[in-house]
């Protein structure tokens, strides 16, 4: 177990650096939700997931849908280091008739469906959740959404229909780093109760440190283990985590970082690799 | 005369295609005895779900389903199915250029009683710059099978616009084929370009007009998105005059559509029925089309006062 989540928080780092070096590279882009959800997708990616970077399109794999589809920087690095593509191929995030779209799109091995606009996502991993119960498969289906993003009505459209069919291959992520482009959620639109909220709609709601590989794990664990009912994982996360001058910043929502900040991100990540492989 | 619900075939051609597909699953939002996708659920309930009053989870969980291999029918009435869930079309539906198709009824004023609400009258504009998307307009019951086939066979997103109504069962009508509009009545002085409905209603004016011995040729021109521009042309070109006749704004539809072909490949002026930037109302189906402007008789005078001038 230790030697899994010491690999784990190695490629957490290493998705970090190409966050913030595809970000720099491109000008622009979302790091601030890009790292926060670092560890979410690297848990999925690396060890939760049943899927076959030479078969994207193998029938039995586990599906993950990005609803918060602007956060694609750190999905992006997860399927390159993976295999889905080159590591090279990062580089040309956001440019023109690149692969990687400013928000996530088909054309990339790996991605299921574009995303983008937002509070939809839920209701496209139901709909994968359905097929797979039609189909008498045991694939599962991860979502991961934005907490800004749940204020979105179409959201809770697709949990109160995730309940009513029963869809325990259905296991949602919220990224809740209690920031949104204006501001902090509490300020620009209250989340609270969320666990309340999520369980008054037929939910299995567990509540975890985002950043907690252990913690992460032991959840994922659990949603699959919970029958008849889908399970919502809220994942309290740090804005811009792992970036000093990032962390709890709204700046960084949508804005890449410069050359100097780029370089000064970079050596702090590099210093955080060597404390955690001296541990 | 026989006059059918083109929403009973509809049903009825879903069944015939769950029997011999089973990668279709039909979804509908709480009107499903309205829009006949009750019959599908009757027959494959394990392949039917209902959404509830929830159109636009429905609409992005069929790019869900899709997006593992099925055929996705989702059906509602047209101002739900279009207005309510375009973003979720849009992006999510068509952007991924999955298989759903969209079959909508309850489209236009003749809805009737229940009014404005429930009157789609700019779907086909909501629609109609969306690439990807095929948009077909039955002429009647029959046609409208041969649009859920064609739909079924076609890949990618698709949106087929159904009433509310029985029509009547259009003769001479031509092999349907996606994107070719054809004649179902040849005459001499104009062409008037329909769809749906409002084909039979142009058959209707055309009676009453050659007591006068004005004849007009008719084209059904059932599929709106892709347009036939080579007929368009070609009946431009022979007639010279062209009445477009269609159940929706004359904004964004079929005449907008005619016109922006011919302003590029044929420059003539041509004329319009259709609901004239206004919202629709309660009413009889005879008051609706008459106040409109819609109905035969409406459709007659405006051809005589087109050919004289």
């Amino acid at each position: 177990m230790k030697e899994k989540i010491k690999n784990l928080k190695s490629k957490a780092n290493e998705i970090r650096k190409l966050v913030i070096r595809m970000t720099t590279c491109a000008g622009s882009g979302h790091p601030g939700g890009s790292l926060s959800s670092a560890d979410i997708i690297t848990c999925l990616y690396f060890e939760v997931m049943r899927h076959n970077p030479n078969d994207p399109n193998w029938k039995d794999r586990d599906r993950f849908h990005l609803s918060k589809g602007h956060c694609c920087p750190a999905l992006y690095a997860a399927l390159a280091l993976c295999g889905y593509f080159p590591v090279d191929e990062l580089w040309t995030l956001r440019k023109l008739n690149s692969k990687l779209q400013g928000h996530p799109d088909r054309h990339t091995p790996g991605i299921e469906v574009a995303s983008g606009s937002l509070g939809q996502g839920l209701s496209v991993a139901l709909g994968m959740a359905l097929a797979a119960k039609i189909d008498n498969k045991d694939y599962r289906v991860y979502c991961l959404m934005g907490d800004g993003e749940i204020q979105e009505g179409n959201i809770w459209e697709a949990a109160m229909a995730a309940s009513h069919y029963k869809l325990d291959n259905l296991c949602g992520i919220v990224d809740y780093n209690h920031f949104q482009i204006d501001g902090r959620t509490e300020e620009i639109m209250n989340l609270e109760p969320i666990i309340n909220k999520w369980e008054a709609f037929g939910w299995h709601a567990i509540e975890c440190d985002g950043h907690n590989f252990q913690e992460l794990l032991e959840s994922f664990n659990m949603a699959k283990n919970i029958k008849l009912k889908p399970t919502v994982i809220i994942a309290h996360t740090v804005k811009g985590k792992g970036v000093s001058f990032m962390e709890h910043v709204v700046d960084f929502h949508g804005r890449a970082p410069t050359q100097k900040e780029c370089e000064i991100a970079l050596k702090e990540l590099e210093d955080l690799d060597k404390l955690d492989s001296q541990l | 005369m026989e006059e059918l619900y083109a929403r009973d075939i509809y049903g009825k051609t879903l069944v015939e295609l769950g029997k011999k597909d089973k990668r279709i699953v039909v979804l509908d939002a709480d009107l499903s005895s309205s829009t006949r996708t009750s019959l599908f659920k009757k027959e494959f309930p394990d392949r039917f779900f209902n959404f509830g009053v929830a159109e636009q989870n429905m609409m992005a969980a069929a790019a869900g389903l899709a997006s593992c291999g099925k055929i996705v029918f989702v059906s509602t009435f047209a101002m739900f199915a279009t207005a309510r869930a375009l973003d979720q079309i849009r992006n999510t539906i068509c952007y991924n250029n999955f298989n759903v198709k969209i079959v909508a009824t309850h489209s236009g004023i003749t809805v009737g009683e229940d009014g404005s609400s429930h009157q789609a009258l700019e779907d086909i504009n909501f629609l109609r710059a969306i690439p990807n998307i095929k948009i077909i307009v039955p002429v009647d019951a029959h046609e409208t099978r041969d649009a859920v086939i064609s739909a079924y066979e076609n890949d990618g997103p698709f949106y087929i616009r159904l009433g509310r109504l029985k029509v009547r069962t259009i003769e001479n009508k031509k092999q349907f084929v996606l994107g070719k509009g054809y004649i179902v009545e040849e005459g001499k002085d104009l062409a008037i370009i329909a769809s749906g409905i409002m084909v039979d209603l142009a058959l209707r004016a055309n009676e009453s007009l050659k007591k006068e011995n004005i004849e007009a040729t008719i084209i059904n021109m059932h599929t709106i998105k892709p347009l036939d521009e080579e007929l368009i042309v070609e009946i431009a070109k022979k007639y010279k005059k062209i009445l477009v006749c269609e159940e929706h704004q004359v904004i964004g539809g079929l005449y907008s559509s005619i016109s922006e072909v011919l302003i590029r490949k044929y420059p003539i002026k041509i004329e319009r029925i259709g609901v004239e930037n206004k919202f629709g109302q309660s009413g009889s189906i005879k008051e609706l089309l008459e106040y409109y402007g819609l109905s035969a008789d409406c459709i007659a005078k405006k051809v005589k006062e087109y050919i004289r001038q």
